[in-house]
């Protein structure tokens, strides 16, 4: 492989004074907006419904308000932010300004950003700090189950806490692993100087930005009490916190849908003279097959959402069997996005992990075309699974065999990824730094996880654990067991060539042993306690269960200190200490450790031609079979 | 420290404290509950412990500005009608409840819940008169906590009375005055909930107040 | 950038080694989990169903443990013996795969997957739904007599009503020992989900939808009845308790059921599958 590092030539920075900076498309000017549009469309959603639908001013409910609000509230925000100045401008006939390359320094990572390395650390910190509040969330909901009668938290409040906990989670860490790395790393891998859309890839961004906020601030409306799986008709009947949910999965989708669709025209158009499909890195083809799933699987929860909205504002029945409707539809509606939903967030996993063991086993990724098609096979799978979630529903009994026989399948592709995951580690060299540790719980992790799975997928065994805490026990094994570790994994690969800093080996060797076994000392019980009786999404619980309910709850509370480490590892490293990181601390062959820290803007001088794959480790093999040895 | 270092620790610091004040508004929220009252010890010859409720069918913006519209249950403390919904009462006693009941009538979507179960003498006294079950379609409002056994249907007053209430606390309506007692056995904090349709504008009537702790749902601590 | 050998000391047989410490592990604790841990798996042997599931998570844990051993001892074999050295810079050797190993990983990954498939189908339709909720038209039935009883979830209790003793609905669920019985599980509200765990039976409760259950439990019991598909506030506290009585003490209480809810039942609409109680969408 030969590549070229580019020499920076970065523009000059544009002086100008604080106030003139703070006038013009910025953060500040997108908040001011949002705040505006907000209030708009409050104003025009009473209008609108003061009028027409009596009911909504009878229980002082303010469905329509509260969504055109947050409607116009996101459209100010991003006009505000700039989104709108290139169309505008090319509408006008004016030619597009390039402000947004030229800007320097740290402000850049606060507005419109095109440059992907830059959109790729703002999703890194910003997905971050969604992800610890999701996670503070997670640290009442288990300060309440300490007690198996509601003593702290009030049984709303609960129930909201316990939704958002889910729905920030899965609507922040779809986009965990392809926002931050794929966005920075992809064009990159693949010999490009940008992403195929980089506008689009920041507005993928923010609208998770916006969509995050809008969730949180559903405590001032209610709070909502469904859970992250929203079921109809609960959802209609519930109070106007329900719409900060529904208009942050349709951001939350939105956001998907655009970042799929840009990483899959990146990866098909832009790579580098040479790299044909077989020689693509095994990371970019996860990043790949995870965009099939969000282009196809995100516009369903969009649509679905849409209609639960109309059901709650203009009295349509979608889902209401008064009104001719079905509660079943939304269930299936959910389901067909929400299982490639999951596998969108198993996916990356599976390539970050296949992508770093050659690396720090020093051996070529074993099975690489089995690899590919293990990654594809769960993709185009997952599409045919989602009846499993309804199994004790009362659909249709025939289709309980089938959606039976393709559960069961899925986890052949599924397989594929654990054999050339063993099969790069057999008779390797493995040096076992933090983020080699992070991929060998992932292999631990998503082991008991899928497992778990195939008790899930058997329909007569499924009767018992459905709805119950052995399903959340599965899957927070391969969400947070997968999907999480590898995003600690990715963090502490990549950092040092997104910063040039180090991390502290001893906190980040502290971080990950307290959170592996602190992860298993609280997941692991679940699996008894669901067997034992123990729905979802209850503060109250049979008092036999407590002993191990305090055991899972204090481990969660030691789990939350492993991500407080975590985070002083951060500060301590990456703001206080500082220590320049080498150029390639880990010796990898893959093309982004190959350009020098910082990258440049645009990343190559030279766009590099590839002639071979990036797993050219490992002393070949003589006729023999026994290695080579070098000569003199 | 380099500038940078200064710069990044100065904001970092103000994140966390704008970070630790929002947590505390969160735990706040929720942990925020109705006050607990205390059922009071009525005269000498009767025993147990009294609760006096009222239901009315619109709580009123005195009380609530901000859910004006929403049915609620009100206790009675020292002589004022206080709003909330979770009660502290004796274990192993009687609990004498005096409800005045000045909403209108919604029906029942289970009619199965119109008999009156679990209260002393399985009866309650409407308006002085002691019965066993109501007609389901002049349900108004129930008493129900499930884990005890007590079920009581609460009927409505009817449509043509005259001087009916609008906002809370209710004094001198059209009204119906209801009584009936029950039984605790050991410690614990039970739940209870009206099963009646009340909650107007919502699907099925269950949404809003009836899913809010303060309105149509409490919790009856014994201690 | 050699992989250096010391000089005298033949590199262990890995394959044989590690193949070794599978077999001999997988064949000690297969045993074990089916015949030590299998017999006392949830959800114990309450109904005939529950004894069902007993089995298959005896079967799926048996499938299962090989595969853990595999993956568990040999991350634990990897990181004893194929370590980096201290500070070394080895390579590895550059294989880039086997199409034997994978061939047959991939035949037998499959073989195990499709197997379990079919085994989860035969169990599904020997057992009439192996206690799960079926739909209105179950695709097997149990021949011969059924005790039907209709399980009506609401926010938020469960009331029973039992259809072939005049229709009488009670607040809590008592059944005869050792007799086949037919859930008619529905909603007239929200999704609800009726879960009696030590029966072995999960029933989705959906409004206007009659979702049958078959179930018969073996002995004498008292369950504990559990919502399992969140349906608000008190989604947690709709429990109860429900006993397996005897035959004859079931007759006794349910003509005691009948007397003491003869006010309600002259109110009850009729037996149906389905109700759809006024409101049915907002109310006014």
């Amino acid at each position: 492989m030969s590549t070229t590092a580019a020499a920076a030539s970065t523009p000059q920075p544009i002086g100008r004074p604080l106030w003139r900076k703070l006038i013009g498309f910025n953060l500040l000017t997108a908040v001011i907006l949002g705040v505006g549009g907000y209030y708009l469309g409050w104003f025009i959603g009473h209008q609108i419904s003061g009028k027409s639908f009596e009911f909504q001013t009878a229980t002082d409910e303010h469905d329509v308000a509260l969504l055109l609000a947050y409607f116009f509230g996101v459209v100010g925000f991003l006009i505000g932010l700039g989104f709108a100045n290139y169309p505008v401008s090319r509408l006008l006939g004016k030619p597009a300004s390039l402000r947004e390359k030229e800007e320097q320094g740290i402000g850049r990572y606060f507005g419109l950003c095109t440059d992907h390395k830059v959109v790729g650390i703002q999703y890194l910190v910003g997905i971050g700090l969604f992800f610890f509040i999701g996670g503070l969330n997670a640290m009442l909901i288990r300060t309440e189950l300490l007690h198996p009668v509601p003593t702290f938290v009030g049984p709303n409040q609960y129930l909201s806490l316990v939704g958002m906990h889910g729905t920030m989670m899965m609507g922040m860490m779809t986009s965990g692993i392809l926002g931050p790395f794929a966005n920075y790393f992809v064009p990159i891998m693949i010999g490009a100087r940008r992403m195929a859309f980089p506008r689009i890839e920041a507005l993928t961004f923010w609208l998770l930005m916006a969509a995050g906020f809008i969730l949180v601030s559903t405590i001032f409306f209610g709070g909502f009490p469904t859970g992250w799986t929203g079921y109809e008709p609960l959802n209609d009947q519930a109070v106007m916190g329900m719409d900060s949910y529904i208009c942050f999965f349709a951001l939350v989708g939105l956001s998907m849908c655009l970042l799929g669709l840009n990483m899959m025209a990146t990866i098909i158009t832009m790579r580098a003279p040479g790299l044909t499909w077989s020689r693509l890195p095994i990371f970019v083809w996860s990043v790949f097959a995870t965009s099939v799933l969000m282009v196809l699987a995100a516009p369903m929860l969009i649509a679905t959402l849409l209609m639960a909205a109309l059901d709650r504002t203009i009295s349509t029945s979608f889902f209401l069997a008064g009104g001719g409707g079905s509660s079943y539809l939304f269930e299936n509606l959910f389901w067909f996005f929400g299982h490639p939903e999951v596998y969108i967030l198993a996916l990356p996993g599976f390539g970050i992990v296949l992508e770093l063991l050659p690396v720090f086993t020093r051996k070529p990724l074993w099975g690489y075309r089995l690899a590919v098609s293990g990654m594809l096979g769960v993709s185009l799978l997952s599409f045919f699974v989602w009846q499993h979630h309804l199994f004790v529903s009362g659909i249709n009994a025939d289709l309980r065999p089938f959606y039976m026989l393709s559960t069961e399948i899925i986890s052949v592709p599924t397989g594929f990824i654990f054999l050339c995951f063993m099969g790069t580690m057999w008779k390797s060299r493995t040096s076992f730094t933090v983020p080699m540790l992070f991929c060998v719980a992932w292999a631990f992790n998503f082991l008991l996880g899928g497992l778990s799975g195939v008790f899930l997928s058997d329909s007569p065994s499924d009767t018992d654990t459905h709805g119950s805490f052995f399903v959340m026990a599965h899957f927070h094994y391969t969400i947070m067991g997968g999907l999480i570790f590898t995003f600690f994994a990715g963090i502490y690969y990549w950092v040092p060539k997104m910063t040039g800093l180090r991390f502290n080996e001893r906190l980040s060797k502290i971080h990950f042993w307290s959170m592996f076994v602190a992860f298993n000392s609280t997941f692991l019980p679940l699996f008894a306690l669901g067997m034992e009786g123990m729905p979802r999404r209850v503060s109250t619980y049979s008092p036999s269960l407590q002993a191990l309910n305090v055991w899972v709850s204090i481990s969660a509370f030691v789990l939350g200190l492993s991500m407080l480490v975590f985070l002083v590892n951060a500060v301590y490293s990456l703001i206080f200490v500082r220590l320049r990181a080498e150029s390639n601390p880990w010796r990898s062959k893959s093309l982004e450790w190959q350009v020098p820290t910082p990258v440049p803007v645009n990343n190559f001088e030279q766009i590099p031609v590839f002639d071979s794959d990036p797993y050219d480790y490992g002393t070949p093999l003589t006729v023999g079979g026994a290695p080579a040895t070098a000569g003199a | 420290m380099s500038t940078l270092a200064k710069k990044v620790l100065g904001v970092g610091s103000a994140v966390a404290v704008l970070g630790v004040l929002i947590g505390l508004y969160v735990a706040s929220w929720a942990t925020s509950q109705p006050n607990t009252i205390v059922a009071s010890v009525p005269p000498p010859s009767s025993g147990g412990t009294q609760l006096t409720l009222e239901t009315v069918a619109a709580i009123g913006p005195k009380y609530e500005p901000s859910h004006p519209d929403w049915v609620s249950y009100l206790v009675r403390k020292n002589n004022k009608w206080i709003h909330s919904t979770i009660y502290s009462v004796p274990a192993n006693s009687v609990v004498h409840v005096t409800l005045y009941q000045y909403d209108g009538d919604s029906g029942l979507r289970n009619p199965f819940l119109s008999q009156v179960q679990g209260t002393v003498g399985e009866t309650e006294t409407v308006d002085g008169k002691t019965i066993n079950s109501i007609p389901p379609e002049e349900a108004s409002h129930t008493f129900v906590i499930p884990q005890l056994g007590v079920f009581v249907p609460l009927p409505g007053v009817p449509e043509e009375a005259k001087n009916q209430c609008e906002f809370a606390p209710c004094e001198g309506a059209a009204h119906r005055t209801i009584t009936f007692s029950f039984r605790t056995g050991k410690k614990g904090r039970y739940r209870w909930q009206c099963f009646v349709p009340c909650a107007a504008g919502y699907i099925d009537g269950f949404g809003g107040p009836m899913q809010t702790l303060g309105y149509m749902d409490g919790f009856i601590n014994v201690v | 950038m050699a992989a250096e050998t010391h000089p005298g000391t033949p590199e262990p047989n890995h394959a044989r080694r590690f193949t070794a410490l599978w077999v001999i592990s997988s064949l000690i604790a297969t045993p074990l989990v089916i015949f030590l841990l299998g017999p006392s798996l949830p959800p114990g042997n309450g109904s005939e169903q529950a004894s069902g599931h007993v089995t298959d998570n005896t079967v799926l844990l048996a499938m299962a443990t090989p595969v853990l051993l595999l993956v568990v001892i040999y991350l634990i074999y990897a990181s004893i013996f194929f370590r980096q050295p201290k500070g070394g810079v080895l390579e590895g050797p550059a294989v880039r795969g086997d199409s034997r190993i994978q061939t047959a990983w991939v035949v037998i990954t499959s073989v195990l997957v499709l197997s379990l498939a079919a085994y989860g189908t035969v169990r599904l339709l020997a057992d009439n739904g192996a206690g799960s909720g079926s739909g209105p038209k179950p695709l097997t039935v149990p021949k011969g007599p059924k005790l039907p009883v209709q399980v009506i979830a609401q926010q938020w209790a469960f009331t029973y009503r039992y259809p072939t003793y005049g229709g009488v609905e009670t607040t809590h669920l008592e059944l005869p020992d050792n007799e086949m019985v037919e859930l008619h599980v529905t909603s007239i509200d929200v999704i609800h989900s009726f879960w009696a765990y030590k029966l072995g039976v999960k029933a989705d409760a959906n409004p206007g939808v009659d979702n049958i259950a078959f179930v018969k439990p073996t002995h004498e019991q008292s369950f504990e009845v559990r919502c399992s598909e969140l349906c608000g506030i008190w989604h947690g506290y709709m429990f109860d308790k429900g006993y397996v009585v005897s035959p004859a003490a079931f007759e006794t209480w349910i003509h005691e059921q009948q007397t003491k809810f003869a006010p309600a039942t002259k109110v009850l609409p009729p037996y149906s599958n389905t109700y759809s109680p006024e409101p049915t969408r907002r109310a006014e």
